[in-house]
């Protein structure tokens, strides 16, 4: 499951790298920094990507999933940070239904 | 070709004449209400849910992105009132009255806006009421969760400016529906004496505005309040 959420997540990232016009999430892995610290996006961009990543999970895996929740605003490390905190927090949010 | 509507509390009143309205133009619509469908049309399609219900709006709003490959138009209509003096208004209609008028508009605000926000256009038309300008006695609490519709509308244009979307709402007056007739007959008449043009409003009048905002030709207008009958 976690690889089918990375690649999402790599389909928006480079969806996101073209528009964007941000080379450097062309290619992305699991360590690319998304918001926040070191983060290539700015708040707007990282709605825009949440809400197409949302959407790709519900065309491939078929669940409907709210990504901005209450938990995911209140962590200490943000689920936004990276590539892979986002795919783990997309996994855990799918493992509840 | 049809656009795609998104219309909430298809049920009854506007709602249902808005659905019909667009339908009789070729357009799909995907309504919803806590009752079972009263539109049938074959471009039609009904969720049964609760406004206020986020899990049953977001799955509504992915399903009807999915089937029709996006939503051009939301018209965030569904509302309940409340008529009611503060003193003796308990906290459960509160609740009610803001978890259907405010959660409920929120949560479809959302919703749609982050679908047409990857279509980079779209029109988002909510839906306040006279009773907010014209501070209506007995109506603190439905004209308060309205006022946050309109709060909510100012920003969201803002917001999603930049994205091709517009978001303004439509203050109707008083038209001959089930919400306006629980309202005691005098004081629809004295709300309708504070009016610039003093009779009830009709679906038309409603829908007249809507198309307006609607239009694709309206992409320069947004963030604006429009209150029928000169009631601002």
């Amino acid at each position: 499951m976690k690889e089918k959420i990375l690649t999402i997540v790599y389909a928006a990232l480079k969806d996101a790298s073209e528009e964007l016009g941000k080379p450097e999430l062309a290619s992305p892995g699991p360590e690319t920094h998304l918001y926040g610290r070191n983060g290539h996006l700015d708040s707007l961009a990282l709605v825009n990507l949440l809400a197409d990543v949302e959407q790709r999970v519900a065309d491939d895996l078929g669940k409907a999933i709210v990504l901005a929740d209450e938990r995911a605003m209140s962590q200490k490390r943000s689920p936004f940070a990276t590539a892979g905190t986002l795919a783990d927090y997309i996994e855990l949010l799918l493992s509840e239904g | 070709m049809g656009r795609v509507f998104v219309i909430t509390g298809t049920g009854k009143g506007i709602g249902r004449e808005m659905a019909l309205h667009y339908l009789a133009q070729g357009h799909l619509v995907a309504g919803c209400s806590r009752s079972e469908p009263s539109v049938v049309d074959a471009n039609y399609t009904h969720f049964q849910l609760d406004v206020a219900d986020e899990k049953a709006v977001v799955a509504m709003v992915q399903t009807v992105r999915k089937s029709h490959g996006g939503i051009d138009v939301l018209l965030n209509n569904a509302g309940i009132a409340a008529m009611n003096h503060l003193a003796t208004t308990p906290m459960q209609t509160v609740q009610k009255v803001f978890a259907t008028n405010v959660f409920g508009s929120f949560v479809f605000l959302r919703e749609v806006a982050k679908v047409m926000m990857r279509a980079k256009v779209g029109r988002i038309v909510n839906f306040s009421t006279v009773a907010v300008p014209l501070r209506l006695e007995g109506e603190s609490v439905y004209g308060a969760s309205k006022a946050a519709i309109e709060h909510l509308t100012r920003v969201a244009a803002r917001e999603l400016g930049s994205s091709g979307i517009t978001v303004n709402a439509v203050g109707p007056a008083p038209v001959d529906t089930d919400l306006v007739r629980s309202v005691p007959a005098e004081k629809i008449d004295a709300l309708i004496a504070r009016q610039a043009v003093r009779r009830l409003g009709t679906f038309a009048d409603v829908i007249h505005v809507v198309d307006f905002f609607i239009d694709p030709r309206s992409s320069f207008v947004t963030g604006q309040l429009l209150y029928l009958g000169g009631a601002g």
